[in-house]
């Protein structure tokens, strides 16, 4: 409009003196009214004085009648009511136009405007045109006051919160369907005839929902309530108001509101949960994305949960209407960082979105389809993206590379793929986090894919020649210092190395001379080494203090083989998280301080294990970064729960925990004997409740030949002292393969200072790890003090406590490890260590929790990601760790799972050692077979003992014969009659083989009890099993051999007895809350 | 259009337009029962009103302004254009008359409101004890003013006695534009 052409604010404020004039030109009026609101519009600054005298004048138009006219006097009244002063000016005159005498479009824009003008004070007198606008048959009114008081609200919470019931009135209002006006403020139409323009929207719906719900939204019961009732539960409960509303915005009002009470309380859940898949159904596509969006979002959604809602989005995928596809895209990209199994089935619709003609739309596709896709759509993807690489901002690359580096640590074999993509983008113009993310990444695929080195060592040379981000250089002369000597010929790269020496800052070309040296010091040829001097040699002219000062300390070291191995070959390093550690105790105490600081006590790590640590970390911040937003919190609880309770361990997970654990031992001497840690157990196990007057916990600490039992025991009771205080273990198996060696008691305990107590054991075959388990008693002396001094008085008397059992698992004996290509490590184990056996885990509730389950048992760690199971039904679990004494194992866990049978899984285990395969998969089940076997035993026992005194023996016998002549054709006539004639001789053998079995069935079953008992963790469930298989074979054995009748009253208590014992088998589970005895063999 | 053919109209049966504005006691119930002849029981006016009342082939654009103290100040946002000033007073109340007086003399006495006309309604006489006209206008001191033509009238606004003889008077006195 070339009116609005130059505008100027004077100007229209010179020319809004034609408001005072009379009579009105209300055209002339609309056009300076509308270039008023096009310079407020553009934020021309108004001063108050200014904006007052125009509002005074504006108000003049009061007087015209022209209803375009007045709209637009509306307008800027309420654009002019935060500038202005002594706007209350027109609150009659708005008062007026809001009368129900008045034209209907001059009331609903009235109440708008009187709305914006007036405050809290003011708010009781216009109460009750408010309320009969609220419940108006007109919806424009209606909805005008309602988001009037809406916009009131904060300010006049009282006064408004009394209309609560004609809000509520105006929700379940009957579709008005002749009246309602358009609500469009701006309707030039200068005639005046009534604008009655049918309205279907029903928008007053969602306007009158918004206002209730702010009016009760505290009281959390009314908010169910309502949404109850609008959601019009097919229950048939609020039957009267079902369907009430119509709009689809109210709708997705009401989502929104039941996805809040969802998340806030935790009782509505499945209720709120029925009404949002309900939703999933309603004809509106916004009311369905809006439900699926909140089911999507909902916090611990499961699987099952999400495939409806999935299943909407999906259809969305391949609308013909671009905002559904962006909407459905965006929720599902979300979705794939906390769930990309659930996103996976959409796999085939996001690939056609690749090629979408929306930017927005392709960009999710991808990043989307990164996160779900399998290794061959990969390719694909990658040349995809490249495509659009430039037409996106740095932001957005970052999260592409990001991607991308965990796609390639997922699939390795793509790294050529990966790396041509990550060295093409490195080229591209870029800011330095972007820059940094390429470079990370490719870092990265040398750790990891080593097969992918030299190529990305290459690039990143190349990457150098060029690169403005000193930081950056800094950090790949770094790593081709290190990497570049072990490649093939490492003398490639010593041209690019000394280019920086030559061509850049101070701080690169001290880098780059570290990095020379590094090729120095590990060359080969004598003729590089010659010539690497002589680079190093000319750096001494260098105008850099720090440069030369490299140079001249390399040169020195290059000359001493012996130093130079220690200083620059040394791959090993400092556990860093350790050594800050003691820096910071070493700051920290003053004593400390005057002696040096003892670096050799901080312990070193190797490179490999820096590396392995490393990458978890890499891998466990993907993954965080990837559910942020979501889960953070959630993180930062798990980690929280993984500390220890005991206050003497440092809050620190991880090695650093085996650090301090190391710690505290060698300050024991006797401990200190037995060599270097091999594990400990990360959390301790609680052997009481954290309640009780001791709170007693253990951690294993597992030594090439010895198992130390700490016990950390705190004494919660203020009025107590315990003095020398010990832990009494009793071994449930005593098969003499563990040997107490020694006690180290905590000679006090004072209220709340937890203590230690060791216990160690040793293992008399080395060979043997059999788990077990131990009873503990604790044994102490008590003396009664005073609270609040502390000091004890008189003597005290002994007592012992009884604490919870503990047991050796197979798991204490690994520690879990990391290794880069596991089927490569698995195939060259070979056949002939491997175990297999076959579970059935109908506890387990999903394949995560299968999968958490066995790492807590078997102690390992889950290599290439396999510790998350991507797909619901189907997957392997793939652990390596490494057992006692350096033996390398792997285990592959093939799982399925279905709904009605739990987990099923093949576990196969590897290692250099047959016999620990072996252990780890079978011993918990063979013992419920010993169990059944000494049971049926037992039995024969008793059958025997009864043959051999009973009359009927003879009976028997025949009974024998008989069945055995019926098969054989054999005539056994002629043997009875013998019998019968030669009574007594015969009949003195028979019962003579018979007593010699009772003796024989009572050894084999004492046998096999023992065994049972020494394979079993819980000796009740060994008995208790027994005599259940004693019990129910003898009643069985009695009716078939000896004709018992079995009555009803035997089934039942027999039933019984079978029932009871899975009970306590049951309870016994529960407690110790460990797969293994939920298991069953299958 | 429409606007056009009525204001060609105007032109031609020499239809007159007025602005007037009104301010005082009750100005509003005055106003309304001018516009609709009927009494309306009106609550203080936060603000104003704007009516346009036909009498005598004149156009009169009745303003009323509120008299809250609050909006007292804000009169004179619309003293320009004004032809007629009708000024209330309640002739009951002769506690207030002496703020009335000073309040008058204010108004006068901006520039704006130099050549306007000046019509006191002595209200309410339509009760005991009320002043007379004559009263009213001594205690305004409207015979001090010498430049300015003025008009007493005694008006009762539930009846509507009076209130056309004082709109008469405007008609006749105003200056043809």
């Amino acid at each position: 409009m070339g009116v609005f052409y130059h505008i100027d604010k004077s100007t229209v404020l010179q020319e809004a003196r034609v408001f005072n004039e009379s009579p009105i030109v209300p055209r002339k009026c609309r056009l300076l009214l509308t270039k008023i609101i096009y310079l407020l519009y553009l934020g021309e600054p108004m001063a108050t004085n200014e904006a007052t005298e125009l509002f005074f004048s504006v108000t003049k138009l009061f007087q015209s009648k022209d209803i375009a006219l007045r709209q637009m006097v509306y307008l800027v009244i309420k654009e002019l009511s935060t500038i202005a002063e002594d706007v209350i000016m027109v609150t009659s005159s708005l008062m007026k136009d809001m009368q129900p005498k008045s034209e209907v479009i001059y009331r609903a824009n009235a109440i708008r405007a009187l709305c914006k003008i007036i405050d809290a004070t003011m708010l009781p007198s216009v109460e009750r045109f408010l309320k009969a606008a609220i419940v108006d048959k007109t919806p424009s009114i209606s909805s005008a006051a309602m988001v009037s008081s809406y916009h009131l609200f904060p300010a006049g919470k009282d006064v408004i919160k009394r209309w609560a019931n004609e809000v509520h009135e105006a929700i379940n209002s009957k579709p008005t369907s002749l009246v309602g006006t358009a609500s469009s403020y701006l309707s030039f139409t200068s005639s005046g005839s009534s604008y009655n323009t049918p309205s279907t929207s029903n928008i007053s719906q969602y306007h009158a929902l918004g206002l209730l719900y702010m009016i009760r939204q505290h009281d959390r019961m009314a908010v169910t309530k309502l949404i109850q009732q609008l959601a019009g539960s097919s229950r048939g409960t609020f039957g009267s108001s079902s369907g009430t509303l119509r709009n689809p915005f109210a709708y997705c009002l009401l989502i929104r509101y039941a996805a809040k009470t969802l998340d806030e309380d935790p009782n509505s859940r499945q209720q709120m949960f029925e009404l949002l898949e309900g939703w999933l159904r309603h004809k509106s596509d916004i009311v369905n994305f809006e439900a699926a969006k909140a089911i999507c979002n909902i916090k611990d959604v499961t699987s099952k949960e999400l495939h409806p809602a999935v299943n909407v989005l999906q259809l969305f995928l391949s609308s013909p209407k671009s905002t559904l596809r962006f909407a459905a895209i965006r929720t599902l990209n979300k979705l794939a960082m906390s769930h990309p199994t659930a996103v996976q089935p959409c796999n085939f619709d996001m690939e056609n979105l690749i090629t979408d003609q929306n930017r927005s739309v392709a960009t999710f596709a991808i990043t989307t389809l990164l996160k779900t896709g399998n290794e061959a759509s990969v390719d694909r993807l990658m040349k995809q993206i490249t495509g659009f690489m430039s037409e996106i901002s740095d932001e957005f690359k970052v999260i592409v590379v990001d991607a991308i580096r965990s796609l390639c640590l997922k699939f390795p074999t793509k790294q050529v793929v990966m790396l041509g993509f990550l060295s093409g983008v490195l080229r591209d113009e870029g800011g330095y986090e972007f820059k940094r993310a390429v470079v990370e990444a490719i870092f990265d695929l040398v750790k990891f894919i080593p097969e992918s080195k030299e190529a990305a060592l290459a690039h990143l040379c190349e990457f150098i020649e060029d690169c403005e981000f000193t930081k950056l250089s800094v950090r790949v002369l770094h790593l081709l210092g290190v990497e570049g000597p072990k490649t093939a010929t490492p003398t490639k790269f010593i041209r690019y190395i000394y280019n920086r020496v030559i061509l850049e800052n101070s701080i690169v070309r001290a880098a780059a001379v570290s990095a020379l040296a590094k090729f120095g010091v590990s060359a080969e040829d004598s003729e590089v080494r010659k010539s690497i001097k002589v680079l190093l040699t000319r750096c001494l002219d260098d105008n850099d203090d720090e440069v030369r000062d490299r140079a001249t300390l390399y040169l020195k070291l290059m000359d001493d083989e012996e130093s130079a191995e220690k200083y620059v070959k040394d791959d090993s390093t400092y556990s860093l998280a350790a050594l800050e550690r003691q820096l910071v105790q070493y700051v920290s105490n003053q004593e400390a301080s005057e002696k040096p600081f003892d670096l050799s006590a901080v312990p070193k790590i190797t490179k490999a294990q820096a590396e392995a640590e490393n990458l978890k970390s890499r891998s466990f911040d993907l993954v965080s970064t990837q559910t942020i937003g979501i889960s953070s919190s959630a993180v930062a609880s798990t980690s929280a729960a993984a500390i220890p309770t005991s206050r003497d361990a440092t809050p620190t997970p991880g090695i650093d925990q085996q650090v301090v654990y190391a710690h505290q031992l060698e300050k024991i001497p006797e401990i200190a004997a037995f060599g270097s840690l091999f594990k400990s157990s990360v959390k301790p196990v609680e052997l009481t409740e954290s309640e009780t007057e001791y709170v007693v916990s253990c951690v294993k600490h597992m030594f090439d030949e010895h198992i130390v039992f700490q016990f950390i025991v705190n004494n919660t009771l203020n009025d107590q002292l315990l003095e020398n205080v010990t832990i009494v273990m009793q071994a449930e198996s005593d098969d003499g393969s563990l040997v107490e060696e020694f006690v180290i008691p905590a000679p006090n305990l004072p209220y709340d200072q937890p203590g230690s107590i060791y216990v160690a054991f040793k293992r008399t075959n080395p060979e043997d790890y059999t788990p077990c388990c131990f009873s503990n008693t604790l044994k102490f002396l008590v003396k009664d003090c005073d609270p609040s001094t502390g000091e004890a008085d008189g003597e005290g008397y002994e007592d012992e406590y009884l604490v919870e059992d503990i047991e050796i698992v197979t798991g204490d004996h690994i520690l879990p490890t990391y290794i880069n290509d596991f089927q490569n490590a698995w195939d060259s184990m070979g056949e002939e260590g491997q175990v297999i056996e076959t579970f059935a885990l109908t506890a387990a509730k999903s394949l995560k929790d299968a999968c958490t389950t066995l790492i807590d048992l078997l102690g390992m760690g889950p290599v290439e990601n396999s510790g998350t199971p991507t797909s619901p039904s189907l997957h392997t679990l793939m652990l390596s760790g490494t057992f006692l004494g350096n033996i390398k194992v792997l285990a592959k866990s093939r799982m399925t799972y279905s709904p009605s049978s739990g987990v099923t899984m093949e576990l196969s285990v590897r290692s250099s050692s047959e016999e620990i395969s072996r252990q780890k998969g079978s011993s918990r089940y063979i013992c419920l077979f010993k169990v059944s076997k000494s049971g049926t035993f037992a039995a024969l026992a008793s059958v025997f003992a009864k043959l051999f005194t009973d009359s009927r023996t003879f009976v028997v016998v025949q009974y024998l014969c008989n069945t055995i002549g019926n098969e054989t054709i054999f005539n056994c006539e002629g043997l009875l009659n013998e019998i019968k004639e030669d009574q007594n001789r015969i009949m003195k053998f028979i019962r003579i083989c018979c007593f010699g079995s009772i003796f024989i069935c009572n050894a084999l079953m004492w046998t096999f009890f023992t065994k049972a008992l020494n394979k079993s963790s819980s000796s009740l469930q060994v008995t208790v099993l027994n005599s259940a298989t004693n019990f129910c074979m003898t009643a069985v054995l009695g009716n078939i051999i000896f004709g018992e009748t079995l009555s009803l009253q035997w089934w039942f208590g027999a039933s019984l007895i079978v029932i009871g014992t899975l009970l306590i088998n049951k309870s016994i589970h529960d407690r110790k809350d460990r797969m293994k005895n939920k298991d069953k063999r299958q | 259009m429409g606007a056009s053919v009525s204001k060609a109209l105007a032109r031609i049966f020499g239809n007159k337009e007025m602005r007037i504005l009104m301010l005082g006691l009750d100005a509003a119930a005055i106003l309304y029962k001018l516009k609709l002849n009927q009494s309306v029981t009106t609550i203080p006016t936060v603000g104003f009103n704007v009516e346009t009342v036909t009498f005598k082939n004149v156009k009169f654009n009745v303003w009323d302004v509120g008299g809250q103290d609050k909006i007292r100040p804000l009169w004179r946002h619309y003293y320009t254009g004004t032809q007629g000033l009708i000024f209330v007073i309640d002739s009951q109340d002769r506690d207030r008359i002496d703020e009335a007086r000073q309040e008058l003399h204010r108004i006068l006495s901006d520039r704006e409101m130099k050549d306007c006309l000046l019509l006191v309604f002595a209200n309410k006489q339509d009760l005991p004890g009320a002043m007379s006209p004559a009263e009213v206008t001594e205690k305004l001191g409207l015979h001090r003013m010498k430049e300015r033509s003025w008009y007493v009238h005694p008006s009762c606004a539930t009846t509507g006695e009076g209130l056309f003889e004082g709109l008469n008077w405007l008609s006749q006195n105003a200056k043809t534009k």
